[in-house]
């Protein structure tokens, strides 16, 4: 591949190698081996104490409710912006892709105070929610409505670009062939994304299960009730109770590195069916 | 049979489709030839129902189409880049069509099986049907793509630019191919080129499209020999298109005569390289001086310029050149087998 | 002769497509990016527009705000251009380097995107607490990490360190050898041609990466509160700032300083689009 003009000397690829990895381990490896090491620095026993605790359960048990509500609805999200986006043409297109992007570049924190200005007691729909005894920022609603907003982008921004890509001609096909709109989405257009809308999921889900700012701002932090696993930690750390912190953030670790190691396997085995963009 | 009544088709400000009529009678396979941007695809694709008209009237067997969509229209239909269904396999792309039916109109398993088995022996893949679409060369993506568009058993088979992605053997091969598929089957075809060869060597007949006009329909003969229009000759084979003068219903090039005009004035006069014959030199017939010989295999092009500075191409044999020793800057006197004069053209 | 343009047709075309369910898809998707994104953006900026200008002076006086929203930018924008330059040296030994574990590593690149910000946030506190593993070895030094406006670079160092790689990488995969061995071939030596052949192929891309970074670190919250102790005027940034304000119910100020930062951030990105913009047309590429 490279030839003798382009090779570096072998001095220069050590130390530039040398000074990577070192970067890399200092500030991601050692970060993770810390909450591990943090986490266990009690032993087993007080690792599994921490994560059987009273409120550790209820916050495991919210964050998975949060991902099953907010993921299957920006995937069905996802794939009807990508469908409309990829498939058709119209004014105004890349616009809208830009403002589904948008969630990305607001401050976790500002997406969790915006619900809190629509639904909150002071917020435009306060007063009427009071009245009808529904309750949405500092309780699950909001929290759920919040994780959406953080992870709104994820699945459409994977499946635009790669039905972009796909073109239209496999839906025509099918069309001429004889087949509906709704099987020829499932029969041809969905199974032709299905590893990209995967990779898009894992991303998602990854975000909703760990997302803290917005969260934080709407939760009201009422444990066992609105506490999701990261605001967990946060509340355990703030007590001094380091391995309960360490403990809950090494499941969340634990849940990183799997998403890691699916993301990767999908970008191994089937590249050319994604459109791989990392974030 | 197939009727195309004043169909016109806007995209945007560009006009695709300029009140096209076209019949095509049952069985024929017709060949929709044209410049990119003349409107051939748009026509196609406003046949298999993937474009709605902006106006006129498109009728299928004796019945009005025009608003009817693409699944109910019952054509097969062969994508210039195969559009074949790459998560699934050789005999699933095939099926598909069958499976997607509803109700009783859906055939039973076995039937299926049995069709996709007779299909995939016709277009010759019999050996092929658990492969998927990434495994197959171009040629075979192209017959997989016939075989699904016949599965459904279609009342019209429209081919889009069918051998344009594929080299040069393979065309020729599939071409053949084809055509013999077409008589043996007799299913009404068209198919969308921009390749002259093809659409001659192919298609029963010939639609020369233009600027989303249709220029001539006729017979490959027909277009070759006698084209109605300037832009048919230039763009079917090679032609000398010199301008030329009509004074008295005669037109001159050059001071050659060249034949008649209908009106009197400027014009374009049409001569095929072949029509320009090369003899040796005599005071009867009008002169000219070789410029130029070149040898491309079992002909000779000669270019040969008149007096007053027209240059003409012209074919001949190897044997016609070695027997009159053409050369360049010989002298020589030249004969019109044919032209044709278009006033104004 | 016909010379439409392709890409019209095709555009054009695609108008028109036969593929059913343009109306259902492109309604839900209007309707649901409305309900999600749109209305409630819309009402943190109808409540900023609702404030008296005493307010906005108010919060634009407050020296804590200032100091925050300084050290949100200030930190943001060190440890994007940290991040430019290791981000840069990571990815050129990922991409030009082959050693054993490469592609485990380059997969690693991505950690921040997945691990939850809390996680890092009490990870890299941890470690660089006074008696953390690395602040234990630079406490001698008089280095103090965590807890100082430094510890606030160090997370969003982390947090934005995979932004640049995954923009420069793919681009360096495609620079062209045979331009760096024409460069070679006249009379250029290795770091020449590093800066003027390589750099400038990347330069869009490693501006986009730093772009990417930058905004997300402005905007960090969750590793950012617990490496940098929240003194107020030294080490708070603007987003605890803005949840201290909720906390207090003084929505208007928590409104006033979000929307400041909205308005900092698009400006920022927006910069930078017509940058690449500019720079796209000048070359033509």
């Amino acid at each position: 591949m490279q030839t003798a003009s382009t090779r570096d000397p072998v001095v220069v690829r050590w130390l530039l190698t040398a000074i990577a990895l070192g970067f890399l381990a200092l500030f991601l490896a050692l970060p993770l081996v810390a909450v591990l090491a943090e986490a266990f620095a009690k032993g087993w026993d007080a690792y599994w104490r921490a994560l059987s605790g009273e409120d550790a359960l209820p916050a495991i048990w919210l964050t998975l409710l949060v991902a099953v509500i907010a993921v299957p609805l920006n995937i069905v999200f996802g794939l009807a912006a990508s469908w409309a986006i990829a498939k058709f043409d119209f004014r105004g297109k890349s616009l809208l892709v830009s403002l589904i992007e948008l969630p990305f570049s607001v401050s976790p924190v500002i997406s969790g105070l915006i619900y809190v200005l629509m639904f909150g007691l002071q917020g435009w729909l306060g007063p009427w929610l009071a009245e009808h005894d529904l309750k949405v920022v500092f309780a699950v609603p909001g929290i759920v409505l919040a994780t959406i907003f953080v992870t709104f982008p994820f699945v459409a921004r994977e499946l635009i670009p790669l039905m972009e890509e796909q073109g239209r001609e496999e839906e025509e096909a099918a069309l001429t062939l004889g087949a509906n709109g709704w099987r020829t989405f499932w029969l041809v257009t969905l199974p032709n994304v299905r590893w990209g809308l995967l990779y898009g999921v894992l991303l998602c889900n990854a975000r909703a299960m760990g997302e803290f700012g917005a969260v934080s701002v709407v939760s009201g932090h009422i444990r066992g009730l609105t506490n999701t696993m990261p605001l967990h930690v946060e509340i355990l750390y703030n007590e001094y109770d380091f391995v309960g912190a360490f403990a809950v953030a090494s499941l969340l670790a634990v849940l990183a590195l799997v998403t890691l190691a699916a993301k990767t396997a999908l970008e191994w085995w089937h590249r050319d069916e994604l459109v791989a963009t990392g974030h | 049979m197939i009727e195309v009544e004043d169909v016109s088709k806007h995209f945007g400000d560009f006009k695709a489709l300029d009140r096209v009529s076209l019949r095509v009678n049952q069985g024929k396979l017709v060949a929709l030839l044209g410049p990119s941007g003349s409107g051939k695809t748009t026509l196609l694709r406003i046949l298999a129902g993937l474009e709605q008209p902006d106006a006129g009237r498109i009728k299928l067997g004796g019945i009005d189409a025009t608003g009817l969509g693409t699944r109910d229209r019952r054509v097969g239909f062969v994508f210039q880049h195969y559009a074949l269904f790459r998560h699934m396999s050789v005999a699933e792309n095939v099926a598909f069509g069958l499976k997607v039916r509803k109700g009783a109109d859906r055939p039973s398993k076995a039937v299926i099986a049995e069709r996709v088995h007779t299909l995939l022996n016709l277009v010759q893949l019999e050996g092929l049907a658990g492969r998927y679409p990434s495994q197959l060369s171009g040629g075979q993506r192209q017959r997989v793509a016939l075989a699904r568009a016949l599965a459904v058993e279609p009342r019209l088979l429209l081919l889009d630019e069918p051998f344009g992605a594929l080299d040069a053997q393979v065309r020729k091969d599939l071409r053949r191919w084809l055509r013999n598929l077409h008589d043996e089957m007799g299913l009404t075809g068209v198919f969308v080129t921009h390749d002259q060869e093809e659409a001659l060597e192919v298609a029963d007949e010939v639609v020369v499209m233009n600027k989303g006009r249709i220029e001539q329909i006729g017979t490959p003969a027909e277009i070759y020999d006698s084209p109605a229009t300037p832009f048919v000759y230039r763009f079917l084979g090679n032609v000398n298109a010199v301008p030329c003068s009509v004074t008295g219903g005669a037109a001159q090039v050059g001071g050659l005569h060249i034949g008649g005009g209908a009106v009197d004035g400027g014009g374009t006069a049409f001569v095929r390289p072949h029509d320009v014959e090369i003899l040796e030199l005599s005071p009867d017939l009008p002169q000219a001086t070789i410029r130029q010989v070149i040898v491309l295999g079992p002909v000779v092009r000669v270019e040969v310029v008149l007096p007053d500075g027209t240059v003409l191409d012209s074919e001949v044999t190897r044997e016609h050149k070695d027997k009159l020793k053409l050369r360049r800057g010989l002298e020589v006197s030249i004969f019109l087998r044919k032209a044709r004069v278009f006033v104004g053209g | 002769m016909t010379s439409v343009p392709l890409s019209l047709l095709r555009r054009t075309r695609v108008a028109s497509s036969v593929i059913p369910g343009f109306g259902l898809t492109l309604g839900f998707t209007l309707t649901y990016l409305s309900l999600i994104v749109l209305l409630p953006l819309a009402a943190l900026l109808l409540k900023a527009a609702s404030a008296s200008l005493d307010q906005w002076l108010a919060v634009l006086g407050d020296p804590r705000v200032l100091s925050a929203l300084w050290l949100s930018f200030g930190g943001a924008l060190a440890a994007a251009v940290i991040n430019a330059v290791f981000g840069l040296l990571v990815a050129w030994v990922l991409v030009r380097y082959p050693f054993p574990g490469r592609k485990v590593v380059d997969a690693f690149v991505d950690l921040p995107f997945a691990l939850p910000t809390a996680v890092a946030g009490i990870a890299l506190t941890a470690l660089y607490a006074p008696n953390g593993w690395l602040g234990r070895l630079l406490e001698p030094l008089g280095v103090k990490v965590a807890f100082t406006p430094l510890g606030v670079v160090v997370a969003m160092v982390f947090i934005g360190l995979p932004f640049v790689v995954r923009t420069v990488e793919p681009v360096l995969q495609d620079v062209d050898l045979e331009l760096e061995e024409a460069a070679a071939s006249l009379g250029a030596d290795r770091l020449q041609t590093f800066f003027r052949v390589i750099l400038p192929a990347v330069a869009p891309s490693l501006l986009t990466g730093f772009s990417l970074a930058l905004a997300r670190a402005v905007g960090e919250y969750g590793s950012v509160i617990f490496i940098a102790g929240n003194m107020p005027g030294v080490s708070e940034i603007a987003p605890l700032l803005i949840v201290t304000k909720l906390e207090q119910y003084d929505y208007v100020g928590a409104t006033v300083i979000a929307t400041i930062m909205l308005a900092i951030s698009f400006t920022l990105l927006l910069v930078v689009n017509l940058l690449q913009k500019w720079r796209r047309a000048r070359m033509g590429g």
